[in-house]
């Protein structure tokens, strides 16, 4: 099936696990101002492991369709400034241009 | 009249047409992030599966598993679309069967559910329709599936029909929605409920299952009771399943309307969902022809003048595997496999097939599944935005020494 909810998974790696340690492990965001989007929110949708198992071959917009979809159609509590940032960032470490 | 020249033409387009099928076939392969992050690892009943993503789980099974027709309980694929999983108690559990086009809405506990209807056994395969989505050329959004996300068990349970006819249906039926305790962590996202046309709920191989291989479902598999939809994929296998509702309009949440469903057209499709189609596109259906190669991996050394005995599984919607090929030579040349025992209409048919390697190198080996209409596999995938029905050839390459 479709991707879930891959941008909760970023917002997700700050908050309390109860899952498997071994996810602890996972690639975390890296960069400060992603960090700084992501702490505000308090959800948890998905592990981030979606993200990377999803790269690199999505272009730039195809994922910002990813974004609004989970923005759009599964609620995602993200403002567009957020899902802007959101974007660069997965562009940048996990997409094509 | 043949002449020499003419069979060397024919000899250079055999090898044109096999250098190809062999390129083709070796093309796909898992996208690098997809393999950064897979790793094996034990959920509770389970033995080491292929971590997909841990939340929600979704764990796909090694190949080398499927060494028998049936796939063991604690080896059978994980796939979730939800975050929030409830941990069903089968004795507070209860099934409640209603809708707009029910007549008398009732519930059912577990108990009731064994001892109420005529329990039936059907052997069928689950397959995710999106099977396969990681080899997609080019690369799709979505879990990134190699060949494990299937599974084939004994399903035990009572027929959807004879529930349903307790309630009694109206006229006005249209769709059989089924939901799930299964649910989102966020009020905004939209439930995982899913739809059968009327039709293919009260087919008689339908069924709810409790018991999966003569036990009760596992967890990660649906416990207390799963839906089985003989040759659907596995989209409509809802788990852990708490409602049933009779509608008389068509289920329209996104699972339904905009998720799982293919280009019209693109696909020969048997069997439609027809209160869900649209201009553009319809509901994924029934499971593609399809066959893997079990006994041996890429690279996997063997012996010059030793036999190679190659497994593998086969399977279709339903309507049966008449026979699977192997191909050494890249495609032109196709010789039968020894179909294993029937174990029904809806079963992974296993099939093996002996062969002596008699020089050093390489040596590629392809299998072909072809059902009882005379459909087969494709040697090129039949490429679609979601990533589903792919029943592209599978092959392996031995290493000869």
């Amino acid at each position: 099936m479709r991707p879930l909810l891959i941008f909760l998974g970023i917002l997700a790696f700050v908050l309390p696990h109860r899952v498997a340690a071994d996810e602890a492990t996972l690639q975390r965001p890296k960069d400060p101002d992603t960090i700084r989007v992501v702490t505000h929110c308090a959800s948890i949708c998905h592990s981030i492991d979606y993200i990377q198992m999803n790269s690199p071959f999505l272009k730039r917009a195809q994922w910002e369709a990813e974004v609004k979809k989970m923005t759009k159609v599964f609620g995602a509590p993200i403002g567009d400034d957020d899902a802007t940032q959101i974007v660069n960032y997965l562009v940048h470490y996990y997409g094509v241009e | 009249m043949t002449t020499r020249r003419t069979l060397m033409q024919w000899a250079w387009a055999g090898l044109a047409v096999s250098g190809g099928l062999i390129s083709r076939l070796a093309r796909a392969g898992l996208p690098q992030g997809t393999l950064d992050t897979a790793v094996l690892e034990r959920l509770v009943g389970k033995q080491p599966l292929i971590k997909r993503s841990y939340r929600p789980p979704n764990f796909e099974t090694p190949l080398t598993y499927f060494d028998d027709s049936i796939t063991p309980n604690d080896r059978f694929f994980v796939r979730w679309h939800l975050m929030g999983i409830a941990a069903v108690n089968g004795r507070a559990w209860r099934l409640s069967v209603g809708g707009d086009a029910a007549i008398k809405p009732y519930e059912l506990t577990l108990e009731q559910l064994k001892s109420d209807f005529e329990p039936v056994e059907v052997i069928a395969v689950c397959q995710c329709a999106g099977n396969r989505r990681g080899l997609s050329d080019p690369h799709v959004a979505g879990v990134q599936w190699g060949y494990g996300a299937m599974g084939n068990a004994r399903w035990r349970g009572a027929r959807l029909k004879d529930i349903l006819a307790r309630a009694g249906l109206s006229n006005e039926v249209l769709e059989i929605a089924i939901n799930g305790a299964d649910h989102p962590v966020l009020d905004a996202t939209p439930d995982f409920i899913k739809s059968l046309p009327a039709w293919k709920a009260l087919d008689e191989n339908t069924i709810i299952a409790y018991e999966m291989n003569g036990e009760a479902l596992p967890h990660h598999n649906g416990y207390p009771a799963r839906l089985i939809v003989p040759g659907w994929v596995a989209t409509y296998w809802m788990k852990q399943i708490t409602s049933i509702q009779a509608i008389s309009a068509p289920l329209t949440n996104f699972w339904m309307a905009t998720a799982y469903r293919l280009p019209k057209g693109k696909f020969a499709q048997a069997d439609r969902f027809i209160s869900q189609e649209n201009e553009l596109t319809t509901p994924i259906t029934e499971i593609v022809v399809n066959s893997v190669i079990t006994s041996h991996a890429d690279g996997t050394h063997v012996k010059r003048g030793a036999p190679i005995i190659l497994k593998g599984l086969a399977w279709d919607a339903g309507f049966g595997i008449r026979q699977v090929e192997v191909s050494r030579d890249g495609g032109r040349v196709w010789e039968s496999a020894q179909l294993g025992v029937d174990l029904g209409r809806y079963s992974f048919r296993s099939w093996q097939y002996t062969t002596i390697p008699h020089e050093v190198g390489t040596l590629a080996l392809i299998a072909r599944a072809t059902n009882n209409q005379g459909a087969t596999q494709v040697s090129e995938l039949i490429f679609n935005q979601p990533g589903y029905h792919n029943n592209v050839l599978h092959s392996v390459s031995l290493t000869v020494v």
